[in-house]
């Protein structure tokens, strides 16, 4: 079964995104930041990959552009996990090629019925 | 379903307190000069964090608080506002604010909403009294009224695929809100040999009846709002014809299309794309970030490491009770097991050092405080201050560490507000307006030494002399000035003028000395006048093993630790003496050391032994030497300390405890209690029997 990519730089987040979709049936894999995340994505085609905008190393919007030049993920959904509601964020983010993205604060319900609603 | 998300409370707290410390430390390097778009980005990134999570958590006053510190950040980060001293100084006491905040919120309790308050408005007027457009109001449309349906035409534009994006998700969603018709639109369909499949071609005319909001709807297709043709408008009871091809990009109302031919919508798969652009991938990677010495840790409850360097105390134990069963063996009959013992010895040594060393934290952790310190004291105190640190990553034993803090944090105190002068003073005595703190760190053998020094107006010998008389302190013209300096050590003694709001209470210096010495550590001092101060504290490395000497007395073996050992000796008749009052003492080249028989100090059996026939060892502990008479001296190791308080009780004179290999109860004789109670002996002897 092929898993999703969980990428923050804040370990509570990661461990919150990574426990809810976990029990909503997910396989989960982390990654602390972009740099780290790549490089999984170089090694294992995600299903989806759900990814922080502001990480130290590599920045969501630069992690979501290089994905995008991957041919293993030129279709795969990428989903920005954001604060930023402001519509420039959003906008840098889907130049980059980002599906979508989800507004934090949201609770695990949301979370799984975003995540199932792309991926289900 | 429902996941308690207060399991992640903890990770939350502890993360956002190393994140305001990594905010705090940030702030304090950042100067107007400095500023540039990584460094705030940095301290931008941090808050973000602690903002993110926050609101996840269910933290509102933190969130909230968060989101103003934010967004003066950001500005700064973007270069729309200058970063001055006004900003730095609102930011760091943000991060105070913060951290209250989150204390209050971890225990459960309502940080002061006064302080918090005034410094919100404070960040408030900061953020409007400048340059900048007030936080983008973002006011959301006035949801319309829900009409019974809409008529939605979704035109994808071709490269909707490569956002990852699906129509057949869409239309899924939709279909949730309510019963939907959906009409796929194939005209812009080419033949075969044109076609490119990784394009979509086809749009949609989809009915949806329901009373949904028009805000859902068009939440559906948020995502890929710039990658299509979208009309929404509400159904009317009959559709007027309309031409298929009207684009509109904004999500107007629009009249509504006709129906396109029926078509069943198509499902869509994505082929594998060609794998042309492979190699165009990472050229943008950054990897510049400066090195943070992450590299992969886990969090450990202390309590588990205790429990391990217990279990390897036990190990040593057991291992020395090996050793001692073997001696009794004959070596050549025994090779083997000799050989593996002593490769037992080994591992187990190597076993011990890894196991300690994980008890082990940069000086770092405590040194990290203090220019935030040095920065607000210096400032309440009108003088100018610059802090260099040294050694910070040497390592000590966290509990060593926890409990020099205090120590340090007085000590810098008293350099700043009594030992380094005012700027005008300063410079009146020739020297730099700005006074300098160094703090260092280093190892020394198997010790480490601090050191806090100051480059201020020293001590005064007259002054400590004069005040010490008043005091009724034994003093002396005469005394040499490292024994003037250790009068400051004695409980109550201030010099300074004024008690002034930071330190000159008189409280601090003896506690500094006793919490060092509680360490097995000791304290000295170092001061020319007008040319500053140096305190230096020596400190053993770990709580847990002592350096030890192992020593007869009786049937017993006591442990002296090392540290405190001068020499040892068997004096000649002629250097014994008794003398009134004193007692007896040793004479050891021109110096006359009281003599304390260790058989009669513990109540043991067995003759009394002359000193000259037996060994005398000098020790020395708060800056007094002290002959201790024993019967043997046994050897030296190193010893796993045992607590006689938990095991036992406390024992006046005795530090503790450990195993020895033959598994016999060994005490460890507190030199510095024992130095006390000889100079006020009414305290009375240290055990009886």
């Amino acid at each position: 079964m092929s898993r999703i990519l969980a990428v923050d730089d804040s370990t509570s987040m990661r461990q919150m995104v990574a426990f809810t979709l976990k029990s909503a049936g997910f396989d989960v894999a982390e990654a602390p930041d972009g740099v780290e995340a790549l490089e999984m994505a170089k090694k294992e085609k995600f299903k989806l990959v759900l990814c922080d905008v502001n990480m130290p190393k590599m920045d969501g919007i630069t992690l979501v552009k290089a994905l995008r030049q991957l041919p293993d993920y030129k279709f795969t959904p990428l989903l920005m996990l954001t604060t930023e509601s402001g519509p420039e964020k959003k906008l840098e983010g889907k130049q980059a090629g980002a599906t979508g993205w989800l507004v934090k604060p949201f609770n695990p319900e949301q979370l799984i019925a975003t995540i199932q609603k792309v991926i289900g | 379903m429902a996941i308690d998300i207060t399991r992640f409370h903890q990770t939350f707290f502890e993360e956002s307190y190393e994140g305001l410390d990594a905010m705090e430390a940030a702030l304090l390097r950042l100067t107007p000069a400095s500023a540039d778009a990584e460094a705030i980005n940095g301290i931008f990134r941090a808050a973000h964090s602690i903002k993110g999570g926050a609101a996840t958590f269910g933290f509102k006053a933190v969130a909230d608080f968060t989101h103003l510190l934010e967004t003066l950040l950001d500005e700064m980060r973007s270069g729309e506002r200058e970063t001055t001293p006004v900003e730095i100084d609102v930011l760091l006491r943000s991060v105070d604010v913060l951290r209250n905040l989150l204390n209050a919120a971890r225990d459960g309790q309502n940080a002061d909403a006064a302080v918090v308050g005034r410094l919100a408005d404070e960040l408030a007027s900061v953020l409007h009294g400048g340059s900048t457009s007030p936080a983008a109001a973002s006011a959301p449309p006035a949801s319309a009224p829900a009409s019974e349906g809409w008529r939605i035409r979704f035109e994808p534009k071709a490269q909707l695929f490569a956002s990852g994006n699906d129509p057949v998700r869409i239309l899924r969603e939709l279909a949730s809100l309510g019963p939907t018709t959906v009409r796929c639109d194939t005209a812009a369909l080419p033949d075969l040999t044109d076609l490119n499949p990784e394009a979509c071609y086809l749009a949609w005319d989809i009915e949806l009846r329901g009373s949904c909001p028009r805000d859902a709807v068009m939440e559906v297709f948020a995502w890929v709002e710039d990658e299509c043709h979208l009309m929404v408008a509400p159904l009317a009871p009959v559709a007027p014809a309309q031409p298929a091809a009207a684009t509109a990009t904004a999500p107007v109302p629009t009249p509504p299309p006709a129906p396109a031919p029926a078509a069943e919508p198509p499902k869509v798969v994505p082929l594998a794309a060609p794998a042309r652009e492979a190699a165009a991938g990472d050229t943008r990677e950054r990897r510049s970030e400066p090195p943070r010495g992450e590299g992969g840790s886990i969090r450990i409850a202390t309590e588990k490491i205790d429990s391990l360097v217990n279990l390897v105390g036990e190990l040593v134990i057991t291992q020395a009770m090996l050793q001692q069963l073997a001696s009794g063996l004959d070596p050549v009959q025994h090779e083997k097991l000799f050989a593996g013992l002593s490769q037992l010895d080994r591992n187990t040594r190597s076993l011990q050092e890894a196991v300690m060393s994980t008890r082990m934290l940069p000086v770092d952790f405590v040194f990290s405080r203090f220019p935030r310190m040095v920065r607000d004291l210096a400032a309440k105190l009108g003088k100018q201050v610059r802090l260099v640190t040294s050694g910070e990553q040497t390592e000590i034993d966290k509990s060593v560490i926890e409990r020099i803090a205090d120590p340090l944090t007085h000590l810098v105190r008293n350099a700043i507000d009594h030992g380094i002068e005012k700027p005008e003073q300063r410079v009146a005595a020739g020297k730099d307006a700005t006074g300098t703190m160094r703090l260092s760190a280093s190892h020394q053998g198997g010790h480490i030494v601090v050191e806090v020094a100051d480059d201020g107006r020293g001590l005064d010998r007259g002054r400590i002399l004069a005040k010490a008389a008043e005091r009724g302190l034994p003093v002396a013209e005469s005394m040499s000035d490292a024994e003037v300096w250790q009068l400051i050590f004695a409980p109550g003694f201030s010099t300074a003028a004024e008690v002034t709001d930071v330190s000159g209470r008189g409280v601090g210096m003896d506690v500094v000395k006793k919490n060092i010495e509680a360490l097995n550590g000791a304290v000295d001092i170092a001061s020319e006048a007008g040319k500053g101060m140096r305190v230096t504290i020596r400190l053993p490395l770990t709580l847990a093993i002592l350096d030890g000497m192992s020593v007869a007395v009786a049937d017993e073996i006591f442990i002296l630790p090392l540290s405190s050992v001068v020499e040892s000796l068997q004096p000649r008749p002629e250097q014994v003496k008794r003398i009134a009052q004193e007692g007896t003492v040793v004479r050891v080249r021109n110096e006359y050391l009281p003599l304390i028989d260790l058989r009669e100090w513990f109540v043991l059996p067995g003759p009394k032994m002359a000193a000259h026939q037996s060994i005398v060892v000098i020790v020395e502990a708060e800056g007094k030497k002290v002959a201790l008479q024993i019967d043997d001296l046994v050897g030296q190791q190193q010893v796993v300390i045992k607590s006689l308080e938990t095991n036992y009780r406390r024992v006046r004179g005795i530090s503790g405890a450990t195993i020895l290999g033959d598994g016999r109860v060994a005490l460890i004789v507190d030199i510095g209690a024992v130095v006390r109670l000889l100079a006020h002996p009414a305290n009375g002897v240290g055990i009886a029997a």
